[in-house]
């Protein structure tokens, strides 16, 4: 398989020429910012997140004078912008779109654009450049925006001539969105934006060097048929590849015909119904007991586009060590990366499950989901319940409140981890989280992007954004764009006064000793930071209060609110498999420090 | 892919299954020749070379230059790893937008130059013994003045390291290696 992956020279239809698709025609000549306008609204883009500056001024007028069908949403910070536009993505299978100036409006969107690139997400950055003629100057707002970001970009473009505007923005949503997804950065040097050329967009894209639709070899999938019913312990783990596929439905069929219990990563989860009896919450550093149990134990592991990460098998040589693995992914590079693969299946996780679904037969897997059932009982999700405001709570009002039928949008911490643990995701895409970077600041951005995203699709979901009070503060000034757009986003702040995670860290691992971790004195008034961006806020500390708080927040359709929950401080993350300990050794509760691995 | 190494976990699970670990070959340190044609476009020769240090591979060698197709690169990489590097390197190498062909010479028939510039510190005495030398080495004088002689010599990357051995008693002033050039056999082209 591998063999047919290290050539991929794909034949044209035509003569070869990269720009065979653009045929010069007599269309009308235009400047390459309009030309810009002009492609984003031929490539369907609804939503722009952007910041004007020199480089960009002439984009921007052309956005005022043409007054183009995409809307363009002027964010706080480029940064914030980046994690809008991923939320848009994640939540419309769409490109998130960026546009920015040159220098440090590049630069703010380097985070965001190395965040994309971890997770996986389409967005297509458009930043500013000084004139050609100036680059390599130190001019002013010069910087080399696509030497920064090359290693956290899937492809990059710096357009050196007008006539390949229109088709290097064609390239560049096709590549973001194609394959495995991911952030593609386009620089526009000034003097482009002000020449003229003759305008078409391309219809199709060929890129000689790319070719993202590879056929799914049958053979692979006989043999994955094969293994799965050879096996007597078999366990889906599914990742994020499976929701950016879009192949959520095929996988809950897939997993009910063979009765297969299923676990997923963080980014896996709301693929999978949590409510089935067949699903085992999310494995690894912060999984369930019994989800990390059944790893332990199975004896094949179908992984569903997940990656296999370092915080998913914790130690590696001794993960799974009874397990035969099958692994389909989009990636070859992911393949065999960490945990040697018996069955690698290349292709797209939608195509790979129409197409193995009809060779599995139900499978009797009674004996072994009665074991897991045991794993289950032996060690459940708890956390103390003593009528006290505990984060773990706060999780489990809103998925009250909402029923589930919400977009969930988290930022990185204790809190993303009890809501990965305690939500119970049930529906499609209604959970988004900065996992890979693990992008403090994510979260609130990124739940506004997913509020435009479901606006433009006309689903009328409310999105709660859970943050930590360390999190939160860093792109908080985004609030303002909830208030402008009348965004009815549920800022949920779990305000521990402190950085939670690295607390616990501290304290399992480090005598205690709580260097800089205490935020209390830093802090804003989370409530009165609410109301300068007219954002009607509320504080709540028990969880009476919290149930009236979420009530009156339900019932706001046009507006945000900001509810700061003053939870436990000492509160930890349990179970938990510490940084490089096998999956088996996990810590279920709290222990003295004495008992450290 | 079957052919790969181990991975700790398979070690880990033969081990404990009583059967025998070969962990030299799971080890064993190879080096590969790549073939690599690369659009001729902005960035492309850097994105190549960026990957080998964003994702800590070894780059021993680079050569670049125009090939047949005036729109594409040939490239000849040389690289070091584990078989299981190599593939990630052959992966990601494929990846990347501008590569349009990525081929793993080593276990093929393949031809392969190198050039060198040598510039000697000669005496009287010696020049003539340097000259010999040159002669069994069929290299080419390009330089003389009356204290160095400056040699070039074209040839597979082992003859150049026996040229420069045999030079080095004389006192090497200056060298310049271009790295590896390489190209598959017709021979076999198509088989």
């Amino acid at each position: 398989m591998l063999k047919d992956a290290s050539t991929k020279v794909t034949q044209p239809e035509g003569d070869g020429a990269t720009d065979s698709t653009m045929l010069p025609t007599p269309s009308s000549v235009m400047s390459g910012a309009e030309i810009f306008v002009r492609s984003l609204e031929a490539e369907g883009v609804k939503y722009i997140f952007g910041y004007p500056g020199g480089a960009v001024i002439k984009v921007y007028d052309e956005i005022a004078r043409l007054n183009p069908s995409f809307q363009h949403i002027l964010v706080k910070h480029e940064q914030g912008g980046t994690h809008m536009a991923a939320g848009y993505a994640k939540v419309t299978g769409k490109a998130g779109t960026v546009l920015v100036t040159s220098g440090p409006g590049a630069t703010n969107c380097v985070t965001g654009i190395a965040d994309a690139f971890m997770d996986s997400v389409p967005i297509v950055v458009f930043t500013g450049q000084v004139p050609t003629h100036l680059i390599g100057n130190d001019a002013f707002q010069e910087t080399d925006i696509i030497g920064i970001t090359r290693s956290i970009t899937k492809h990059s473009y710096q357009v050196r001539d007008v006539r390949d505007l229109a088709r290097t923005i064609k390239e560049a949503y096709y590549i973001a969105e194609t394959g495995r997804p991911g952030p593609v950065v386009v620089d526009l040097p000034k003097d482009m934006l002000a020449a003229t050329t003759s305008f078409q967009y391309p219809e199709q894209v060929f890129i000689r060097g790319y070719n993202p639709n590879v056929p799914v070899a049958m053979k692979q999938l006989e043999l994955a048929a094969e293994m799965i019913k050879a096996s007597e312990r078999p366990l889906l783990y599914v990742g994020g590849g499976t929701l950016s596929s879009r192949a959520t439905e095929l996988l809950t069929e897939f997993a009910r015909i063979t009765r297969i219990p299923v676990t997923t990563s963080l980014h896996g989860l709301s693929s999978f119904p949590e409510t089935d009896p067949l699903s085992l919450g999310m494995l690894g550093m912060h999984g369930t007991w019994y989800a990390n149990q059944a790893v332990q134990h199975c004896d094949l592991i179908f992984s569903v586009g997940a990656r296999f990460d370092d915080r998913v098998t914790g130690k590696l040589d001794s993960w799974a060590p009874h397990a035969k693995v099958i692994h389909i992914d989009i990636d070859p590079s992911c393949i065999s990366k960490n945990v040697q693969v018996d069955c690698p299946i290349l292709g797209d996780v939608k195509e790979v499950l129409q197409k193995l679904t009809p060779l599995v037969a139900p499978k009797d897997t009674a004996a072994w989901l009665g074991e897991i059932e045991a794993w289950r009982k032996e060690c459940p999700l708890e956390y103390e319940k003593d009528g006290l405001l505990r984060a773990q709570g706060v999780i489990q009002k809103l998925r009250a409140q909402s029923g589930g039928d919400a977009v969930v949008v988290t930022d990185v911490g204790q809190h993303q981890m009890w809501t990965a643990q305690y939500f119970q995701f049930v529906r499609p895409h209604s959970h988004i989280t900065s996992g890979g970077l693990g992008t403090m600041g994510f979260c609130l951005p990124a739940a506004i992007g997913v509020a435009f995203g479901l606006r433009e699709k006309g689903i009328d979901v409310p999105v709660i954004s859970v943050s930590g009070d360390g999190g939160f503060v860093m792109n908080s000034q985004e609030m303002a764009i909830a208030s402008a757009h009348n965004l009815p986003v549920k800022i949920i702040v779990v305000n521990n006064q402190f950085l939670g995670m690295v607390r616990q860290w501290q304290e399992l691992f480090h005598e205690n000793r709580y260097s800089h971790t205490n935020l209390a004195p830093t802090n804003p008034d989370f409530v009165k930071l609410a109301e300068a961006y007219h954002v009607h806020g509320v504080r709540v500390e028990t969880p009476a209060e919290l149930d009236a708080a979420l009530a009156s927040a339900w019932k706001s359709a046009d507006a945000p609110v900001l509810i700061e929950c003053r939870v436990q401080m000492d509160e930890m993350v349990f179970p938990m498999v510490p940084a490089g300990a096998a999956t088996g050794d996990m810590i279920t509760k709290r222990y003295s420090a004495d008992d450290a691995v | 892919m079957s052919q790969a190494t181990l991975t700790p976990q398979q070690i880990y699970r033969k081990k404990a299954a009583g059967e025998p670990v070969l962990a030299d070959d799971t080890l064993k340190i190879r080096r590969h020749i790549f073939s690599v044609l690369l659009e001729n476009s902005i960035g492309a020769l850097n994105r190549v070379v960026n990957l080998f240090y964003a994702r800590g591979f070894d780059l021993e060698s680079v050569v670049v230059g125009i090939s047949d197709d005036p729109s594409l690169y040939r490239m000849t990489l040389v690289t070091t790893g584990t078989a299981r590097k190599i593939e990630q390197v052959l992966r990601h190498l494929n990846n990347l937008v501008d590569t349009v062909q990525v081929e793993d010479l080593t276990d093929q028939e393949y031809v392969e130059r190198e050039l060198c510039l040598l510039k000697i510190r000669y005496t009287e005495k010696n020049r003539s013994q340097i000259m010999d030398i040159n002669d069994i080495f069929r290299g080419k004088v390009i330089d003389i003045t009356a204290e160095t002689l400056t040699f070039e010599l074209t040839g597979p990357t082992t003859k150049i390291n026996a040229f420069v051995g045999m030079m080095q008693p004389f006192g090497i002033e200056e060298m310049h290696r271009s790295g590896r050039v390489a190209m598959r056999r017709a021979l076999v082209h198509g088989s």
